[in-house]
């Protein structure tokens, strides 16, 4: 990863708050998903990751992202009520809570704290996350929604080498192509739409404008002192990525946030007032109580540079190379959702690797591994993952539990005490202030 | 003594040995059936045995580590939120009971399962370790080219494990082998759904279980044994229900289980073990046989909670499970902390609601070692069923 020249990026007109902005696109977006039965506007659920935007956009497809719904009723405090709701329906105490908040959403009717969510004409789910599939087949049977699983062929080994146009990449890119050409007929059948491919090549242009952007920004981290949170700031910056994929206010939204981080990175700038220990978060978040756990951490002056987070669920956009050839478009698409699918997904699973690297890259103290039985794609290796880095790279790491929405799996008490332990072990053994430390030789312009 | 003796006597040697099978270690450079060079272990669901058979790797299902195991390794690798058999898999590589396999191929019928390739990849590297993306769309045109160049790459890997290259007459060879294995055990559960008190779904499992260790051709052997004394058998047909019993794709029931539930009803069908018989037709032994296995896949294949099929909705093939085996009823489970099937357990149970079949909801692990309960549970569920027959 490397930051590029971007000379083109004009200072914003207004003093831009990422936050501030943030929720007024979030707001926007629910908003836009109320009005979407009036204006007779198709529907789609998607997932973050291998979800297929680009070729819905094309259709003006509504996008539902049940994810975020789900989530967004932990940020709003309403998530029990809904987990509650479908535990008495007989989800199972044991599986993802946000698929138990999505049907206690639908037991709801619908009815979200943001907002009234239209019902889906199609679904896509992809098979980077197993859960996506079988939540799919719950809105089969209790919406009726029409299914599309988009099959993503991901890494297959440890130290898995696939290169772009390689035989196996071809392959691969080759089936994605066949399951997108299957998909666009489906949506031609929904909406009574010609598929356009000019309108592919535009939306596609909008998102590599949208990863250039994100792709600096997430090098600008690697700054001391770290002028954002990946795991705070970095969660805001992601829902709109998502949620705005291929959308030009998801462009000027990169653009501003990247110029914002510029510009504090030449005041010297940094989230933390005193950076002391620079964090990688690995695993999700708990969103019922992420900025109180960040607060724990950066009390003692820890900032969380990076989390593997923000690579899986913007669905892969950091993992390089993912720039779509707008001459050719749905080729195109096809080969870099299977790059994506094995660099920035399907990795998860080999998470050693990835790890590793952003280890170096983010130049870090030590990792904090968010273990929760809501997220076997995260979280079942985790521990010998964590195993692995301790002893070959000598990393310091703190586990955690919780939740993704749960808040019954949030104990106050016992998480302040593990990240005060894990911080005194740091200063033990040497951790010292890092305000004058050197930026990465990597980080290019923000150097 | 009379045939029904004699034919009693052979199948309990038969269902003793496959028992001794299932308790016994994976087979070392020492015990390796003649014309193998190695092992190769696989993870539920399915996998297409036929390529390692061909290439002298015996496929070795790996099924997780029964109710004996104790775990000293793996509570501190995967956490306790994760299935009992992920666990317990991880526990036997890192215990060394697995360190003699050539290699170890899961799928992604679960993000669990995926993860197990990771855990190979950093504690076992000198062994083959991946994951066969097999696709959870097979819908669209193309599943099947790409169904079979990810075969042809697995075939390529296990030439070069084992050294030795798979010709397509081999490949043939062992797909004859493998059909004649799939039509004995047809025959099996055909057995079972006609006359049920011949063959219980504990002696089933226990003969099905035994191609986890041993050749397809010397299973073959085995089945035949079986079948012949299994029809030969006079036992009467007992006052029981007969019911489909699903939820045991993945995590195998223990035995126990198994038994609880025979002591009370006739199994006529039931969905244990299904990646050994995932191919429900013979495979077409002409023309290329990737190809071949590929359609198969594709077109001649079972359904479980954790293949998506829009072809096959989840309903749908209980239902066709029910009237197709004259079942009164189903028993549901679940292995504890299993996602596809607690999700699934849900769906059965509430389309059951609207219908008039009975059924009873069982939760289990591998590791269970109390059955007092379930088999009350069952018992009380037999008795209910019976009266309502005859009422």
């Amino acid at each position: 990863m490397r930051i590029e020249t971007v000379d083109a990026i004009p200072p914003a007109a207004a003093p831009f708050d990422a936050r501030v902005e943030g929720q007024r696109l979030m707001r926007d977006w629910y908003t836009a998903l109320e009005q979407a039965p009036a204006r007779g506007q198709h529907v789609a659920n998607v997932f973050v990751m291998g979800n297929a935007v680009e070729i819905l956009r094309t259709f003006d497809f509504q996008l539902v992202f049940p994810e975020i719904n789900s989530l967004q009723t932990g940020v709003r405090k309403a998530s029990e009520e809904y987990i509650r709701l479908s535990e008495d329906y007989g989800m199972s105490p044991d599986v993802c809570s946000y698929v138990k908040a999505d049907v206690g959403l639908i037991l709801k009717e619908n009815e979200h704290p943001a907002g009234r969510i239209p019902k889906a004409d199609i679904a896509i789910a992809s098979n980077m996350c197993s859960t996506f599939i079988k939540w799919a087949e719950i809105w089969e049977r209790l919406l009726k929604t029409p299914t599309f699983v988009l099959d993503l062929p991901g890494q297959r080994a440890g130290n898995w080498k696939v290169r772009p146009g390689d035989a196996q990449h071809a392959a691969d890119a080759r089936w994605v192509e066949a399951q997108f050409r299957d998909l666009i007929e489906k949506c031609e059948t929904i909406t009574g739409k010609r598929f356009d491919m000019d309108r592919l090549a535009e939306v596609e242009d909008r998102v590599n404008k949208m990863v250039f952007h994100w792709n600096n920004v997430m090098a600008l981290n690697r700054v001391c002192p770290a002028p954002f949170n990946a795991m705070l700031d970095g969660l805001t910056y992601i829902g709109i990525m998502n949620v705005y994929r291929g959308a030009q206010e998801g462009v000027d939204f990169m653009r501003n946030i990247e110029a914002e981080l510029r510009a504090k990175v030449a005041r010297g700038e940094g989230r933390v007032p005193e950076e002391r220990y620079r964090l990688l978060f690995s695993g999700t978040p708990c969103y019922v109580s992420m900025r109180r756990l960040v607060e724990l951490f950066e009390t003692w002056g820890g900032v969380f540079a990076y989390s593997d987070y923000l690579t899986f669920a913007a669905g892969g956009m950091d993992a390089g190379e993912l720039v779509y050839d707008t001459s050719r478009p749905l080729e195109s698409l096809a080969e870099i959702t299977a790059l994506a699918a094995q660099r920035g997904l399907s990795n998860q699973f080999f998470a050693h690797e990835r790890l590793a690297q952003q280890i170096r890259d983010y130049d870090v103290d030590g990792i904090v591994f968010h273990g929760i039985k809501s997220c076997r794609f995260v979280s079942s290796g985790m521990a010998d993952t964590r195993d692995y880095l301790n002893k070959r790279l000598k990393m310091p790491s703190l586990y955690i539990e919780s939740d993704l929405i749960d808040p019954r799996y949030w104990s106050d008490a016992q998480i302040k005490n593990r990240v005060d332990a894990f911080f005194e072990t740091l200063h033990q053994s040497g951790g010292a202030p890092r305000a004058n430390k050197s930026v990465s030789s990597e980080s290019g312009r923000a150097a | 003594m009379t045939t029904a003796t004699t034919a009693e006597a052979e199948l309990n040697v038969v269902l003793e040995y496959c028992n001794d099978v299932r308790m016994a270690p994976i087979p070392d450079a020492g015990s390796l059936p003649e014309g193998f060079a190695g092992t190769l272990g696989h993870f539920p669901v399915y996998f297409p045995e036929e390529v390692a058979h061909a290439a002298g790797l015996l496929p070795v299902a790996v099924l997780g580590g029964g109710n004996r195991l104790e775990l000293k390794h793996a509570d501190a690798r995967m956490g306790s939120f994760v299935c009992s058999i992920c666990r317990s898999t991880a526990e036997l590589g890192l215990n060394g009971s697995l360190q003699g396999l050539s290699g170890f191929i899961t799928h992604p019928i679960c993000d669990a399962a995926k993860h197990l390739a990771g855990i190979w990849a950093r504690n076992f590297p000198e062994q083959l370790s991946q994951i066969l993306y097999l696709p959870q769309n097979v819908n669209t045109p193309g599943a099947v080219r790409y169904i079979a160049a990810e075969f042809q790459r697995l075939r390529s890997e296990l030439e070069k494990k084992s050294g030795r290259s798979v010709d397509d007459e081999s490949l043939r060879r062992s797909i004859g082998i493998y059909n004649d294995n799939r039509r004995l055990l047809r025959e099996i559960y055909a057995l079972r759904r006609d006359e049920p008190w011949k063959l219980s779904c504990t002696e089933s499992y226990l003969l099905t279980r035994a191609r986890s260790r041993m050749p397809a051709e010397e299973h073959n052997g085995l089945l035949k044994r079986a079948l012949d004394a299994a029809r030969q058998r006079n036992l009467p047909a007992q006052d029981k229900p007969r019911v489909v019993f699903v939820g045991g794709f993945c995590e195998q029931p223990p035995i126990e289980m198994l038994e609880a539930i025979d002591s009370n009803c006739y199994v006529v069908d039931d969905d244990l073990l299904i990646g050994l018989r995932w191919l429900t037709q013979d495979v077409p032994e002409a023309g290329d046989p990737i190809w071949a296995l590929a359609e198969s896949f594709v077109e001649r294949s079972a359904a479980s909670p954790v293949q998506h099929d829009e072809r096959k909705t989840k309903e749908g093939y209980l239902m066709e499970m029910i009237r197709s085996s004259k079942a009164d009823a189903a028993i549901l489970t679940a292995a504890k902390f299993c996602e596809p099937g607690l999700d699934e357990q849900i769906a059965w149970a509430k389309h059951l609601d609207n219908t008039d079949i009975q059924y009873l909801v069982l939760e289990f692990e591998e590791k269970m070692t109390s059955f007092e309960q379930m088999a009350m549970q069952l018992e009380t569920f037999a008795e209910s069923l019976l009266f309502a027959v005859a009422a």
